[in-house]
C-alpha cells in the first residue's frame, strides 16, 4: 500500500514538472540503466535500407523526471502491471481448467526473448501475430476461455508481463517467415500515407520532425520498443494499437480496429523501424 | 495597398460556384479550391468581408480551430503555454509576407511550400484519406475565419 502511494505521488510530481518543460531540440544525451544494473541499448545503428542512420528510443525525448521513473523499477508504475500479469499467468481460467503455466511450465526460460521477436508469422492464421493475438489464441484453443476484449486490463497486464521478460533484449522481426515481407511492404505504404483532415502521415511527424516540440509534445521517432507503455497523462498502461489509433485520430481520420490487417501491417513495419533497440517494457512516457 | 484586396467584390462566376459547391459555405463566400493559388498568392478575399484581427487571434490559438501554436511560436501570445517549434516563429510574419501570400499560406500551404509540408491546408478539401466523418467534406477553418486569421497575421510586425 505504502509503495503504491509513493509511486503515485512520484508520478504526479513528474507530471507537474513535465508540464513546465521548456523548448529544447533533439534527443537528450543520457544512458538508461535500470536499477543501476541493466543497461538498455536506447541508441543503435539503423539496419540497411532504413531512412535514419541511428535509431533512438522514445526515452531520450522525455523529461528527466519521466526518464528517472523508468530507470527505477520500484518507482515505475508499469511494474504493477508486470506483477498482475504474473498472477494471471499462474491462474487457472476456462473450461479446460488450465493456466498458462500449466503448459508453459518454466516461464522464465520459455518467455525469455520471446516478446522481442514479435510480431511473428502465424502459419495457421495466415497473418502476423502480436503477443495479444497469441494470448487470445492460447486462451481460446488451449484453455477454452473467452478471448480478451481489446485493451481489457488483463490483456494489457499479461502482455506487459510477457514483454517484460525480454527487458534489455534487442527487438527483431523475422521477415523471412511466411508472407512477412508483404506485410512489411503494406505497413510501409501505410506509414507514408497521409490521413485525415490534417493530412499527415506517420512519417510527417516521426520521420521529418522528431526532436521538435509539437505544442507540449516532444516528437520522437515513434518507436515501439517500450510497449505496452505506462502513460502519465492517462495514469494507465497503453497498448501499441491504442497508441497507433490515437496518432491516427489526431490527424482527424477514422482509425482502423485494433488487430485489423492495417494495424498489424503497421506493427510489423514500425517494429522493423526499431530493429536492434532493446525492449523497455514497461516504458514510462508522458 | 493590400487592405484594398478585401474589398474586391466577388466575380459572379465564383459566387455561383460557391453556392453550388459547398453547402457549408454561406452564399457569397468562395468555395474551397475554387480559386487557384498562383505564384504563392491568393489576392481575392474569401468572403468580401474584412477580417477581424481579434477574432483571428482567437482562432489562431484555439486548439480546435487554427491550433497554429502547435507548430509556431508567437510572442504576441506568450501568455499561452506550449508554443511548438515545428514551423518558423511567426513574429514579424507580416514583414515577410504580403496579405495575398498569407492568405495563400493559410488556405492551402501545400500550394505555397510544396506537397511535403507538415502544415495543414485550412481551407481546402484536398486532404488525407479516411477523414473522420465528423470532419468529412469540411474545411478546418471557415472562409471568414481564414480572413480573420489573415487579418491577425497582418498585425504581426517587427519593423
Ligand atoms: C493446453 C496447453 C496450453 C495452454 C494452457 C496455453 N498454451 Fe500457449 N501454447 C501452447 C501450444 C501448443 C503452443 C504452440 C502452438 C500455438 O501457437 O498455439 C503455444 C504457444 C504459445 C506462445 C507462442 C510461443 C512462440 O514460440 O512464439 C505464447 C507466447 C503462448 N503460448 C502464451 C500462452 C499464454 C500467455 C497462455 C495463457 C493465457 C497460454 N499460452 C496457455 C499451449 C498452451
Ligand atoms: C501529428 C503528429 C503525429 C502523427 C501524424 C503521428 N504521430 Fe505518433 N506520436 C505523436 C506524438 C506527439 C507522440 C508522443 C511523443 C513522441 O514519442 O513522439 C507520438 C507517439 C508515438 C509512439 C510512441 C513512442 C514511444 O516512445 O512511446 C508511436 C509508436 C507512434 N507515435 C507511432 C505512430 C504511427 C505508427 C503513426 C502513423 C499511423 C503516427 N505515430 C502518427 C505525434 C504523431
Ligand atoms: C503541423 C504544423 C503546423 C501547423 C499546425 C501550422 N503550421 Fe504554419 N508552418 C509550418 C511549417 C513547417 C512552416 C514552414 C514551411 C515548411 O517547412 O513547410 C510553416 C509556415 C508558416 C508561415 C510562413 C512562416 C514565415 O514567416 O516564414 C505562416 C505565416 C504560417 N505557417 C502560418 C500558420 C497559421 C496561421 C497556422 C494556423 C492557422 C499554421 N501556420 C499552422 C507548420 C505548421
Amino acid at each position: 500500500m505504502a509503495n503504491r502511494t509513493k509511486r503515485i505521488a512520484t508520478m504526479f510530481a513528474a507530471m507537474m514538472v513535465g508540464t513546465s518543460a521548456s523548448l529544447a531540440g533533439g534527443p537528450v544525451d543520457d544512458k538508461l540503466v535500470i536499477d543501476g544494473e541493466l543497461e538498455i541499448n536506447t541508441r543503435v545503428p539503423a539496419p540497411e535500407g532504413h531512412p535514419f542512420d541511428e535509431l533512438i528510443s522514445g526515452w531520450h525525448y522525455r523529461t528527466p523526471e519521466t526518464r528517472d521513473l523508468e530507470a527505477d523499477s520500484f518507482q515505475n508504475p508499469g511494474m504493477l502491471y508486470v506483477e498482475r500479469g504474473e498472477e494471471i499467468w499462474n491462474t487457472v481460467d476456462g473450461a479446460a481448467g488450465k493456466s498458462c503455466a500449466s503448459c508453459h511450465e518454466d516461464a522464465e526460460t520459455f518467455l525469455k526473448g520471446l516478446g522481442a521477436s514479435y510480431p511473428k508469422w502465424n502459419e495457421e492464421a495466415g497473418k502476423p501475430f502480436n503477443i495479444e493475438l497469441q494470448i487470445n489464441q492460447c486462451r481460446e484453443q488451449n484453455m477454452q476461455a473467452e478471448p480478451y476484449k481489446f485493451d481489457a486490463d488483463d490483456q494489457k497486464a499479461l502482455t506487459t508481463y510477457i514483454k517484460h521478460q525480454s527487458l534489455g533484449m534487442p527487438m527483431h522481426v523475422d521477415l523471412s517467415e511466411g508472407e512477412m515481407q508483404d506485410w512489411w511492404e503494406k505497413g510501409k505504404e501505410l506509414y507514408y500515407t497521409r490521413t485525415g483532415q490534417l493530412n499527415l502521415a506517420c512519417a510527417t511527424c516521426h520521420e521529418n520532425y522528431n526532436g521538435n516540440y509539437i505544442r507540449a509534445d516532444h516528437l520522437s521517432q515513434g518507436n515501439v520498443n517500450g510497449f505496452p507503455t505506462y502513460r502519465l497523462k492517462q495514469s494507465a498502461m497503453v497498448s501499441l494499437h491504442n497508441r497507433f489509433r490515437g496518432c491516427i485520430r489526431d490527424t482527424r481520420a477514422a482509425f482502423p480496429p485494433a488487430f485489423s490487417d492495417d494495424l498489424m501491417a503497421l506493427e510489423v513495419y514500425v517494429t522493423w523501424r526499431g530493429t536492434g533497440l532493446d525492449i523497455e517494457t514497461p516504458a514510462v512516457r508522458q | 495597398m493590400f487592405k484594398g484586396a478585401t474589398q474586391f467584390s466577388l466575380p459572379a462566376a465564383f459566387a455561383g460556384l460557391a453556392i453550388l459547391a459547398a453547402s457549408a459555405a454561406a452564399a457569397g463566400t468562395v468555395a474551397p479550391d475554387s480559386v487557384p493559388i498562383e505564384d504563392m498568392e491568393m489576392s481575392q478575399s474569401l468572403t468580401g468581408v474584412p477580417g477581424d484581427p481579434l477574432a483571428g487571434r482567437e482562432a489562431f490559438a484555439d486548439r480546435k480551430k487554427g491550433n497554429c501554436l502547435a507548430c509556431h511560436a508567437n510572442a504576441d501570445l506568450s501568455a499561452q503555454l506550449f508554443h511548438g517549434e515545428v514551423g518558423p516563429v511567426l513574429d514579424g510574419a507580416a514583414d515577410r509576407w504580403s496579405e495575398a501570400q498569407l492568405r495563400a499560406i493559410v488556405v492551402n500551404s501545400k500550394d505555397v511550400f510544396g506537397e511535403q509540408t507538415i502544415m495543414p491546408g485550412f481551407y481546402t478539401l484536398k486532404v488525407g484519406i479516411n477523414v473522420d466523418e465528423k470532419f468529412a467534406g469540411k474545411t478546418i477553418l471557415s472562409a471568414q475565419e481564414v480572413e480573420d486569421v489573415v487579418a491577425y497575421l497582418l498585425t504581426l510586425k517587427e519593423n
